[in-house]
C-alpha cells in the first residue's frame, strides 16, 4: 500500500504546495496551511519533554531508593516479577497495540496504590514506586531486546508518570494516615481508589495524545477523543485490576497477585483475538477493493490511495476512531460498483463521467457493500458518493473530492494542481469547500502520514 | 418441534430437584442482602453474552456452532455465591439470571425451565462441595486474613464440581431431547467447560474474599470488570469473524456472477480441500486456512473478461491465454490477506499439474505447494461432478476414476487417495450456500445444442429477483459495447 502510493505522495506534495503559494490572497483559503517543519520541531521538543522528564524522575527514584534502602522488599520483590513477567507479553503485541502489556501496567498501578499486605500497613512512597516499576520494566525489556526489538520508549515514559501521577496523589497521604482516619478501610475507600484511577486515566489519555500528536501532527482534540473513547475497553480492565490487585493484597497477603492475573490474560487473549480477526477482515476488504484494479476498472492502487488521504481528510475535520474506520473502509471500496459493468469505464476514472452514471456506479457499489460484512454506514456512504454535496454526510463529501482528486491528478495534462483547481471550481455544487481545503491542507504537509496506532 | 417425552420427563426431575434444593433458603437465616444482590448482579452480567446470542442469531453466516453451554449466564457471579452462601441459598441467586435470559428457539417456556433448574442445581451442587471443604470459614471475615493456599483448594472443588454436574445434565439433556446416542452424549463437554470454568473460579474465590473483607461487595465488583471485558471482547471477536465470512462470501459471490455456471462451485472446492487436508492430518488453524484457499481459488476470475468467461463453445488461442492468467490475478489480489500465509500460493498455483505441463509456471512434482496440489485435486473434483457449459454432471465414483486415472501425470496420487478414503468415510453431500440454486440439470442439454445466448437471457428469475445480485442493472446493452481499453489485461502482475 505505501509502495503504491508514495509515488503519487510525491506529486501530490508538489501540487499541494504550488496550490498554496498560488493560493495567497484567495478568499477561499481561509486557514492557511500549518508548516511542515514547525510541526515537526513542536513534536520533537514535545517528546523530549515527555521523555525528559520520565528520566530525571527515574534517575532521582533509583538514587533515593538505593540511598535508603528498599522498605518491605518482598512487596517489591513481588510486584516486581509481575510487572516483569507482564513485559513478556509484549510478544506477540500487534504494531500499534492500544495495551501491548496490561498486567505489567496493572501490577504498577497495583503498587502505586497499595496500603496494606495482608491487614500490615506498607510504608514505600512514590520514589520507590517508581523506582520498582521502572526496574521491573527494564528487566522485562530485557528479552526483546536480546531479540533485536526497539524497546517502546513512549509507553515507557508514559507508564512511569502515570504510575508517578497515581503513587503521588496516593501513597503520601496514605501513609501519613489521612487517607484511614477521614475514610476508613470501608467502601469508601474503594470509592476512593476509583476516583484515583479515573484522574490516573485522564492523565494517561492526555499524555498518550501529547506523543501521538507530537509523531504524526494530527490535530490535539480527536487523537485525545479517540484516547478517552478507548478507555472503556482494555484500559478499564487495567485499571480495574490494578485496584482490586492493590486492595485484595490488602486482605489475602501477595497470594492475592497470581489468581489475580489470570482473568486479566484472558481479557488480553480476548482482545489479542479480536484485533486479529479485524486485521484480517480489513485486509479481506481491502482485496476486495483491489478487485477492481485487478479487473482493470481502476488505475492500480488508487483504492488506496483514496483511503488514505481520505483518512488523512477526515482527520483533519475532526472525525475519530469508528468513524475514520467506517470512512476508510468505504472510500477503499468506492468503486466497487465498477464490477458489476460487463465492460469497465474508459481509464476507470468515475469524475469526469455524468452525474447520472456516476451515481448508478454507486448504487451498485453500495449493493455489494451490503453483501459484505461491513457496517451499514459504509454502504450509505458508497450510495451517496456521487450526490451534489449539499444532500452528502461529511464522510461521503469526502470521499467524494478525495476520488476526483485522485481520478483527475492521473491525468498528466492535469496534474496533482489542476486537479485542486477543477476541485476548487466545482465547490458551487459538487465538493465541499471546507473539504478541498482539508484537502489541500493535507496534501501541503506532504500528503499521507503514516496511520496512527489503535 | 416435538419434544420427546423423555425430555419433558428429564426437565420435570430436574425442576422438582432444583425446587428441593432452594426451598431450605426460606427457612431463617438466610443472608438476604447477599442472595438479593448477587442474584441482580447475575442477569445485569449476562449482557455482553446475551449480545454475542443476538449477534450468532441476527448475523447468521456459517457460524453455526452451538451456543457454548453457559453463555447466557455468567459464573463468575455464580460461583461467588457457590462459596459465599450454603447451598440452598446459592442456588437461589442463580434462578432469576437463568428466568430472564433470553431464549432463542421454540420450546421457550420449556427451554428456560430446563435453564434454571440445571443452573441452580449445579450451583447447589458446588456449594455443597465448598462447605464441604469449610469454604466459608476459610474465606476470613472483616479484618481476618483468608487462609491462602489452603483456600483454593476448596474453590478447586466448587469449581470442579459446578463443571461436572454442568456437564452431566448437559449430557442428559442431549442424549435425550435431541436423541443423541448414550455413548457419545457426553463426548467432549467436560473438556470444553473446564478451561473457562477454572478461570472463573479463580475470579470467584477473589469476589468472595472481597466480599467478606471489610472492603465490602463494592470492592468485588472490580473483580467482574476484566471478566465482563474479557465477555465483550470474545463477542465482539464473534461478530467481526461473522462479518469477515460475509466479506469473503461477497468475493466469492462476485466470481459467482460473473461466470454463472460455477455457481456454488468455490464453496465446494473449500469443502473438499478440508475433506482432503484433514485425511492427510492437518491440524484446525491449518484446516481453516485450506478452507479459504479453496474457497478463493478462482478469486483471479474477476479480472478476466466477462465475455470471455461466459462463452459457451471452444475458445481462440488468444481466449485460454486470458483466461490463464486467473491463478496470478487471485495471487495479485490475496497477496494482502495476511492469515492466509502459505496457502496463498496455493491460488497461483492450483492448476499447476505433476508433470508440469500446468499453467502458470509449469512447476513439477514436489515443487508445487503442498496446499495447490490439495486445492488441485478437490477443483478437479467439483468440475467433474457438477454440470458447467460445456459438459454435464459425472457420478461421484467416475469422478474418482479419472482423478486416479490422471494421478501421477496431472495430481498428486497421496491427495486423490485421501480424497477417495474421506469420500468413502463422510459421502459427499454438495453443500450451496443458501440462496443459490445449483444450476439444474435440464438446462444443460439444452446449452450444449442451443446457439450462445445473452446472460440475461439464461439468468434464473430467481436471480434477477434478488435485488442485491451483482448484476441486476446490467443487461444485453452493455455487452455491445466495445471491450473498452484492455491494454492493462496482459500486464504480468510482479
Amino acid at each position: 500500500m505505501k509502495a503504491a502510493g508514495s509515488g503519487r505522495a510525491g506529486s501530490g506534495r508538489a501540487g499541494g504546495a504550488r496550490t498554496r503559494t498560488a493560493g495567497v490572497g484567495r478568499p477561499r483559503t481561509r486557514t492557511r496551511g500549518v508548516n511542515p517543519a514547525r510541526t515537526g520541531a513542536t513534536g520533537a521538543r514535545t517528546a523530549t519533554a515527555v521523555h525528559g522528564a520520565a528520566l530525571l524522575l527515574t534517575l532521582t527514584a533509583l538514587g533515593l531508593t538505593f540511598w535508603h534502602g528498599l522498605d518491605e522488599p518482598a512487596n517489591a520483590l513481588a510486584f516486581g516479577v509481575l510487572i516483569a513477567f507482564g513485559e513478556l507479553a509484549r510478544w506477540g503485541a500487534r504494531p500499534g497495540e492500544r495495551e501491548p502489556a496490561p498486567l505489567a501496567t496493572a501490577g504498577a498501578l497495583a503498587y502505586a496504590l497499595l496500603g496494606q499486605n495482608a491487614g500490615k500497613t506498607t510504608t514505600h512512597g512514590v520514589l520507590q514506586t517508581v523506582a520498582v516499576v521502572v526496574a521491573a520494566g527494564l528487566a522485562g525489556t530485557v528479552p526483546h531486546l536480546a531479540r533485536g526489538r526497539d524497546p517502546d520508549l513512549d509507553h515507557l515514559a508514559r507508564r512511569v508518570l502515570t504510575v508517578a501521577f497515581a503513587a503521588a496523589c496516593f501513597q503520601p497521604l496514605y501513609n501519613a494516615g489521612a487517607v484511614t482516619a477521614r475514610l476508613g478501610q470501608g467502601p469508601s475507600h474503594v470509592l476512593f481508589l476509583v476516583l484515583l484511577l479515573l484522574l490516573t486515566a485522564l492523565c494517561d489519555a492526555v499524555l498518550a495524545a501529547l506523543l501521538h500528536r507530537a509523531r504524526t501532527g494530527h490535530p490535539y482534540a480527536p487523537l485525545l477523543r479517540d484516547e478517552l473513547r478507548a478507555l472503556p475497553g482494555i484500559g478499564s480492565a487495567v485499571c480495574a485490576t490494578g485496584a482490586v490487585m492493590a486492595l485484595a493484597v490488602a486482605v489475602a497477603g501477595l497470594w492475592a497477585l497470581p489468581v489475580l492475573a489470570v482473568p486479566l490474560v484472558l481479557t488480553q487473549v480476548s482482545f489479542r483475538r479480536y484485533a486479529a480477526v479485524r486485521t484480517t477482515s480489513r485486509q479481506t476488504i481491502a482485496s476486495l477493493a483491489r478487485a477492481t484494479e485487478i479487473a482493470g476498472c481502476t488505475p492500480p492502487g488508487h483504492a488506496h490511495r483514496v483511503a488514505a488521504l481520505s483518512r488523512a481528510v477526515g482527520r483533519e475535520l475532526g472525525l475519530s476512531g469508528p468513524e475514520l474506520t467506517v470512512l476508510e473502509s468505504a472510500a477503499l471500496m468506492h468503486d466497487i460498483g465498477q464490477l458489476s459493468l460487463v465492460d469497465p469505464v474508459a481509464g476507470g476514472a468515475t469524475a469526469p463521467l455524468p452525474a447520472e452514471e456516476q451515481r448508478r456506479i454507486a448504487l451498485l457499489g453500495a449493493a455489494v457493500v451490503r453483501q459484505t460484512g461491513v457496517p451499514e454506514a459504509v454502504a450509505r456512504i458508497v450510495e451517496r458518493q456521487a450526490d451534489p454535496y449539499r444532500e452528502q454526510p461529511l464522510p461521503a463529501r469526502i470521499v467524494r473530492a478525495v476520488n476526483a482528486y485522485d481520478d483527475l491528478a492521473a491525468d498528466r495534462a492535469c496534474g496533482g494542481l489542476g486537479a485542486l483547481e477543477r476541485l476548487r471550481l466545482g465547490t458551487a455544487r459538487d465538493y465541499h469547500p471546507d473539504v478541498v481545503e482539508s484537502l489541500a491542507r493535507v496534501l501541503a504537509r506532504g500528503g499521507v502520514t503514516p496511520a496512527p496506532p489503535g | 418441534m416435538v419434544v420427546p417425552r423423555s425430555a419433558r420427563v428429564l426437565v420435570g426431575c430436574a425442576l422438582l430437584a432444583a425446587a428441593a434444593v432452594t426451598l431450605p433458603a426460606l427457612r431463617p437465616g438466610t443472608s438476604w442482602p447477599t442472595v438479593l444482590l448477587l442474584a441482580a448482579l447475575h442477569p445485569v452480567c449476562a449482557l455482553p453474552a446475551r449480545c454475542r446470542l443476538a449477534v450468532r442469531v441476527l448475523g447468521g453466516g456459517p457460524d453455526r456452532v452451538p451456543a457454548l453451554p453457559g453463555t447466557g449466564s455468567f459464573f463468575p457471579v455464580l460461583l461467588t455465591a457457590a462459596l459465599l452462601l450454603p447451598p440452598a441459598a446459592a442456588a437461589l441467586t442463580a434462578l432469576p439470571g437463568a428466568l430472564l435470559a433470553r431464549v432463542e428457539r421454540p420450546p421457550f417456556g420449556l427451554r428456560r425451565a430446563w435453564r434454571a433448574a440445571r443452573l441452580a442445581l449445579a450451583v447447589g451442587a458446588a456449594a455443597r462441595a465448598g462447605q464441604a471443604l469449610r469454604c466459608p470459614d476459610a474465606l476470613g471475615l472483616g479484618p481476618d486474613t483468608p487462609d491462602f493456599p489452603y483456600v483454593l483448594l476448596p474453590a478447586g472443588a466448587t469449581a470442579l464440581t459446578f463443571c461436572l454436574a454442568l456437564a452431566a445434565l448437559d449430557g442428559a439433556i442431549r442424549a435425550t431431547a435431541e436423541q443423541f446416542p448414550l455413548r457419545t452424549a457426553w463426548r467432549g463437554l467436560l473438556g470444553r467447560f473446564l478451561a473457562p470454568h477454572t478461570v472463573h473460579g479463580l475470579a470467584g474465590l477473589m469476589m468472595a474474599v472481597l466480599w467478606r473483607s471489610s472492603y465490602g461487595p463494592a470492592a468485588a465488583l472490580f473483580v467482574l470488570l476484566p471478566m465482563y471485558i474479557s465477555c465483550w471482547g470474545f463477542a465482539q471477536y464473534h461478530r467481526e469473524r461473522a462479518a469477515h465470512q460475509a466479506t469473503i462470501r461477497a468475493l466469492v459471490q462476485a466470481v459467482d456472477i460473473k461466470d454463472r455456471y460455477t455457481r456454488g462451485h468455490s464453496e465446494r472446492v473449500g469443502h473438499a480441500s478440508v475433506l482432503i487436508a484433514r485425511e492427510l492430518g492437518m491440524d484446525e488453524p491449518r484446516l481453516e486456512v485450506v478452507r479459504f484457499a479453496g474457497i478463493l481459488h478462482d478469486v483471479g476470475k474477476l479480472g478476466v473478461p466477462t465475455r470471455v468467461l461466459r462463452k459457451d463453445g471452444p475458445l481462440t488461442p488468444e481466449e485460454r491465454r486470458i483466461i490463464e492468467l486467473h491463478p496470478e490475478y487471485g495471487h495479485e489480489m490475496v497477496r494482502g490477506i495476511g492469515f492466509l500465509g502459505e496457502a496463498r500460493t496455493a491460488i497461483l498455483h492450483h492448476h499447476e499439474r505433476m508433470d508440469g505441463s500446468g499453467y502458470p509456471y509449469g512447476l513439477k512434482g514436489e515443487q508445487i505447494p503442498e496446499y495447490a496440489r490439495v486445492v488441485a485435486v478437490a477443483d478437479a473434483f467439483d468440475a467433474m461432478t457438477s454440470t458447467r457449459s460445456y459438459s454435464r454432471a459425472r457420478p461421484v465414483e467416475t469422478a474418482l476414476a479419472e482423478l486416479r486415472r490422471c494421478s501421477g501425470s496431472h495430481f498428486d496420487p497421496r491427495m486423490v487417495e485421501a480424497l477417495t478414503r474421506a469420500l468413502h468415510d463422510h459421502g459427499w453431500q454438495p453443500e450451496v450456500t443458501a440462496g443459490e440454486p445449483t444450476v439444474p440439470a435440464p438446462r444443460n442439454p439444452r446449452a450444449a445444442q442451443a446457439p450462445p445466448q445473452p446472460p440475461a437471457s439464461r439468468t434464473d428469475p430467481a436471480d434477477r429477483a434478488n435485488p442485491t445480485d451483482l448484476t441486476g442493472p446490467t443487461g444485453p446493452t452493455d455487452r455491445t459495447n466495445p471491450a473498452g481499453p484492455r491494454a492493462r489485461r496482459g500486464r504480468r502482475p510482479a
